[in-house]
């Protein structure tokens, strides 16, 4: 209990906030190395989504890079990227979270696309909606609820890893933490581990307000008492 | 395989670490470090297998007592949320100050998330269970434990076994997390090959390693899968 003691001394000094590499420095290095690695995920898997989700093929290769990718440890794909010829720093740590967000994103626009009813597809090209038009006012809005919850999985995970990053010196948040356990520091350490835990938490609630607010239809409240059915396994997050 | 020398170093800031060959992937690395391999490989493997067992002893009487309590169950279910969401880096330094560099420290931390995922998938498999065959069954006489052993554990059991293979395979890839305190299985490679001027034949061998394991679990537990539901295969 002491160090937790101690965590709370070290959150209460204003000096560890504002200096340079205090943690709104380490923050907002954390949230822009997050933002950049998620809205390049983003790029790169909506569309490859799209595609093969409404195209219907492709399920083999969604099925094994979700599953492929939660035997990959993300402490080995940070390393790897920083070893490769990008060097380490911030750019290696943000490829190799864009490559993480990648499949949870790839996954759930699949199955948004995927389980569009085929008769609402049809009665859209019925009404003379050429295929891109479809696909923008029909299919999107109709999948946009499984496509946040890939993103919200996403970026969860994406700020969970930019805190190993430091452990290959990545910066953000991390930072903190492996700083204390250099130093042997433990009030340090539960403080690091605390504002970690507070940010991944705060970015899980952000984005389902925001999934809810996009949600297409009569609004309900955004954390409802019982889940209306349970989580798919194609769905499901993974850990880092 | 791939040599990447000199050509990787920033231009005009040669050094002799950059100079030294550094393949990805070394034959003869493996053959000299066997015994250091083994040993880390030994330790990935307690750890998961230990997580994932203690996970499941206490997953099954929670997932039991949610299904069982019609109110547990929310909270429950919003509870294992909110504790997957929080980072390993910082789930194992919350650990840390109790039990200090040792394994334990990495093996709570693995428990408690395999936990999250075993709660999940036990209490859908168990509210899978349709309630007329319950009630049929406790009309035929059926106490509770007959209940549990031959009609929710079986019917439950697609839902147990999917549960067990996703734990276990994000359990192999989350204890490389464990050199935070030492005690990280093949991560001691991976890290260990970071700090060695980026040794990556150290790091890729540590990678490799943990992909194979975690697919050599999950082929298992398939395995394992189809010997206790025969009856899934009468159909295919």
């Amino acid at each position: 209990m002491n160090a937790f003691g101690e965590a709370l001394v070290y959150l209460n000094d204003p000096l560890n906030w504002t200096r340079r590499g205090g943690i709104l420095h380490l923050l907002v290095e954390h949230l822009t190395i997050s933002a950049v690695a998620v809205l390049a995920a983003l790029v790169v898997a909506v569309p490859v989504g799209i595609a093969l989700g409404s195209a219907g093929r492709g399920r083999g290769v969604v099925v094994v890079l979700s599953n492929v990718s939660r035997a990959v440890p993300t402490l080995a794909l940070l390393t790897l990227f920083a070893v490769s010829p990008i060097g380490f720093g911030a750019r290696a740590t943000t490829i190799a979270l864009a490559v993480f967000a990648v499949p949870p994103i790839l996954t759930n626009t699949y199955v948004g696309f995927r389980g569009v009813d085929a008769d609402v597809r049809e009665a859209a090209r019925g009404m003379g909606l050429s295929r891109g038009q479809v696909i923008r006012r029909v299919e999107f809005p109709l999948a946009l609820p499984l496509v946040m919850t890939g993103v919200r999985t996403a970026a969860v995970q994406v700020v969970a890893t930019a805190a190993l990053a430091a452990l290959v010196a990545g910066g953000g948040l991390g930072r903190i933490v492996a700083l204390g356990f250099g130093q042997q520091d433990y009030g340090q350490i539960i403080a690091g581990a605390l504002l970690i835990a507070a940010l991944a938490l705060l970015t899980e609630v952000a984005l389902v307000v925001l999934t809810w607010a996009v949600r297409p239809g009569p609004r309900r409240i955004p954390f409802p008492p019982r889940r209306r059915r349970p989580a798919e396994p194609a769905a499901a997050a993974m850990r880092v | 395989m791939l040599s990447a020398g000199a050509a990787t170093s920033a231009p005009g800031r040669v050094l002799a670490a950059d100079e030294a060959p550094n393949p990805w992937f070394d034959a003869s690395y493996v053959v000299e470090n066997w015994d250091t391999i083994v040993r880390y490989l030994d330790e990935h493997v307690r750890l998961t297998i230990g997580a994932v067992v203690l996970g499941a002893l206490i997953a099954l009487p929670l997932a039991l007592l949610a299904r069982r309590t019609r109110w547990l169950a929310g909270p429950v279910l919003g509870l294992s949320a909110a504790v997957y969401t929080i980072p390993s880096l910082a789930m194992f330094a919350f650990v840390f100050p109790f039990t200090g560099l040792s394994a334990t420290t990495v093996l709570i931390g693995l428990v408690v998330y395999s936990l999250v995922i075993l709660v999940r998938n036990f209490l859908t498999g168990l509210q899978s269970v349709p309630p007329d065959v319950r009630e049929a069954a406790r009309g035929m006489g059926y106490g509770p434990v007959r209940l549990f052993w031959q009609i929710d554990l079986p019917l439950a059991l697609p839902a147990f076994m999917a549960g067990l293979r996703i734990a276990t395979v994000s359990t192999v890839a989350l204890v490389t997390v464990g050199v935070l305190v030492g005690h990280g299985g093949l991560g001691q490679l991976i890290f260990g090959g970071f700090n060695a001027n980026f040794y990556r034949a150290a790091i890729v061998t540590g990678t490799v390693g943990c992909v194979l394991l975690a697919l050599v679990a999950d082929v298992l537990l398939a395995g394992v899968e189809r010997l206790v539901t025969p009856w899934a295969r009468v159909g295919a």
